[in-house]
């Protein structure tokens, strides 16, 4: 099959690694994968900071950038679902029926990077090597935003030499949510707090999730508390072997 | 702007007791609800008749208003309309004042609280006895409730302990439950006996028939409603539902939402006046106070189908930090969130559409099915068209949007954020960062920008 990626801004100026371990993965699964150069950002910094002017704009960039793929895929599920869950909501807002349209035909195609492998192409076992205990935090908008269920957890589990423990309070969110953890930094910092404890309380050496932005988030705070428990986007481990 | 949330949650984010008090009971109130909705095979369809039903009334609210209003009347009560909380409360004051009582008791009302009932009747000379515990125990402390089901949740055993003790009288209470429970009850006791009127909310109105219903745990509803000799209910006009049957599906969705029962000790139905039984004048407020402005907006009206359960306060992670206060209204959590500033406005309530990581527990769990992440991200967009944002947050996303719109000022972008990054970098990370963004670094770390791109990678291969 032939994806066209959509890398996500953030792993676009922070994240490289994502992006470079996504591509390995659809590579190495023999699939062709594609780079539209022009590709920014799907809006959600600014949809989700109420600036919706700047959103629909960046909406009808994406839909353009992505109207010709057959498939696009995202090391991303907040992207993904700011496309399939907000994009409708904006063109609906603006009285953008043009949109509206090509939200229709371009929404369905565009997929998280584990609804797309276990769900679509109903691959779990990757071919990766990875020797280490790792944990998995669901991020809010793979559980409930796109329900991508399972996936995750299936993928990591056909790792070779993967040792996967249980979250406790998995469902429960990071804190991150975006410029939230900017202006209202002590309470997403005590959600925060949660979360580090139950990730420590695993005795995990990598803590993975399918959004960089929260692995930011948690990431950082483990940093802070000069933790030696590395964040790990799933792609890159994905993409790990021997 | 008044004091926003990040202000209010300040206070109790430094509360280590009120933290603990918080995550206590919120875990605890989670894991019933999650039992007894996982044990109905039909929880979803129960979900989707709720919707159902609340957003038909929504969409022929005009007509169920009128049914409603000629069904009291023929079954013996008066309906009087309140545009907002001033002529609420001036028809509530009037009717108390015609009893001539000097004391009313009442039901855990939001309604009545969103209006600021108790202060006008106290500046009337009138004295309003809360009879629900928690309500008694926020009243008693001088405090406002921190829940919409269990106002006192902020409270534990022993601070209620210490209050009762200083202000019922009795010095030798102990902190345990049933003992504390006994103490309310005596003192209420008595003024249930002697109260000539009755003030309630209502959970449902019933359009065909001009019934009401609350929906209690404590029996302290009932007492008010059939004791006292005049009885004035206060219902948002929200809350209607056009027939009794509607009742069967909602009477399943409130009490396994709120406190996680099967069925909630206390429903009591009223239907005018009966001679000789029960109060013998009855009398509806109808209430509009905003909710009108909320039905106009097209994705901001699922707010109105809202019961009042609570189940989002409970699941939500921001809630359980800051408990009810930090949202400065009556209706706090994910649905006060959504609910207080489309009811007040943008500039009282502006911060409060922000008050959420968007991590939608809450919609998962709402038993009417309203997309609270929607609603705020809505309302988002409304805050910063009325510009409630500051102006540096307006310059920031403006510059923001200018260079995602463009290709190459994007690629320029990140070349230019590596460099003045430089003076910020130690070993690889970013532990300190100036204005705006300090509130990142105040408990985070940041990875530094990369040398390499993905993009040149790409190109290489």
């Amino acid at each position: 099959m032939r994806a066209a990626l959509f890398l996500t801004c953030m792993n676009d100026t922070l994240f490289p690694d994502v992006g470079i371990a996504t591509v390995q993965v659809l590579e190495r699964l023999g699939h062709e994968v594609e780079f539209p150069e022009t590709q920014t950002c799907c809006g959600q910094l600014h949809l989700n900071s109420g600036y919706q002017d700047a959103a629909v704009d960046l909406a009808r960039r994406f839909v353009r950038v992505f109207a010709d793929s057959d498939v696009v895929v995202a090391p991303s599920a907040s992207c993904v679902a700011t496309v399939r869950e907000f994009y409708p909501y904006l063109a609906e807002q603006f009285g953008d029926q043009e949109l509206a349209e090509q939200i229709d035909v371009l929404a369905p195609r565009v997929l998280e990077l584990t609804e797309f492998l276990v769900g679509r192409l109903g691959v779990t076992d990757v071919g990766a090597y990875f020797p280490h205990t790792v944990t998995y935090h669901p991020t809010c908008h793979s559980l409930r935003g796109l329900h991508v269920g399972e996936a995750p957890h299936s993928l990591l589990r056909a790792v070779r030499g993967l040792d996967f423990v249980e979250l406790p309070g998995a469902t429960e969110c990071c804190g991150f949510g975006g410029t939230f953890a900017i202006k209202n930094a002590e309470t997403s910092s005590a959600i925060l707090d949660s979360k580090l404890e139950n990730i420590l309380a695993t005795g995990a050496d990598v803590v993975t999730a399918v959004d960089r932005s929260c692995l930011t988030q948690i990431g950082g705070g483990l940093s802070r508390r000069g933790s030696e428990v590395r964040t790990a986007h799933i792609a890159e481990i994905l993409a790990a072997t021997e | 702007m008044k004091p926003g949330f990040p202000q209010g949650a300040h206070a109790a984010l430094r509360n280590p007791q009120l933290r603990r008090n918080l995550a206590l009971a919120t875990a605890t109130i989670r894991g019933k609800r999650a039992a007894v909705t996982g044990e109905r095979p039909d929880w979803e369809e129960l979900r989707v008749a709720g919707a159902s039903i609340k957003r038909r009334v929504l969409r022929h609210l005009d007509h169920y208003l009128l049914e409603f209003e000629s069904s009291v009347q023929r079954v013996g009560g008066t309906v009087h309309w309140a545009r907002d909380a001033q002529e609420a409360n001036e028809v509530i004051v009037a009717l108390v004042r015609r009893t001539g009582a000097h004391e009313v008791v009442k039901v855990k009302s939001l309604t009545a609280d969103e209006i600021g009932l108790n202060v006008a009747l106290a500046e009337a000379g009138i004295q309003p006895i809360e009879t629900d515990l928690a309500e008694l125990i926020c009243q008693l402390a001088g405090e406002k409730p921190s829940h919409i089901l269990v106002p006192a949740i902020h409270k534990n055993r022993h601070e209620i302990r210490d209050l009762f003790r200083r202000e019922l009288g009795v010095p030798d209470l102990t902190d345990e439950p049933a003992e504390l429970a006994g103490a309310a009850r005596t003192y209420l006791r008595e003024k249930f006996l002697t109260a000539s009127v009755g003030i309630s909310g209502a959970n449902f109105g019933i359009a065909e028939t001009g019934s009401v219903c609350v929906v209690e745990s404590e029996g302290n509803g009932r007492f008010c409603t059939t004791l006292p000799q005049t009885l004035i209910t206060i219902l948002g006009i929200e809350k209607l539902l056009p027939t009794l049957e509607d009742l069967e599906v909602f009477l399943q969705l409130l009490p396994r939402s709120s406190t996680g029962e099967r069925m909630n000790p206390y429903t009591s139905l009223w239907t005018g006046v009966a001679p000789g039984d029960g109060p013998q004048e009855f009398h509806v407020v109808l209430l509009d106070n905003g909710r009108t402005n909320v039905l106009a907006d097209e994705v901001g009206r699922q707010t109105l189908q809202c019961i009042r359960c609570s189940a989002c306060l409970n699941v939500c992670p921001v809630y359980e930090r800051t408990g009810g206060h930090a949202y400065g209204s009556v209706y706090p959590g994910p649905i006060g969130a959504i609910l207080t500033p489309q009811l007040v406005g943008t500039a009282e309530a502006g911060s409060l559409p922000f008050a959420s990581s968007l991590c939608g527990a809450c919609a998962e769990v709402c038993p009417v099915k309203i997309d609270i992440p929607q609603v705020l991200v809505h309302l988002r967009g409304r805050a910063v068209r009325e510009r409630r944002s500051g102006p540096i947050e307006r310059a920031a996303m403006a510059v923001a949007a200018r260079t995602l719109k463009s290709p190459w000022r994007f690629r320029w972008a990140r070349r230019i954020a590596r460099l003045v990054q430089t003076p910020f970098v130690r070993a690889g990370k970013i532990e300190r960062l100036p204005g705006g963004l300090s509130e990142w670094t105040s408990t985070r770390d940041l990875p530094s920008m990369p040398a390499d791109s993905f993009r040149a990678w790409w190109k290489s291969r």
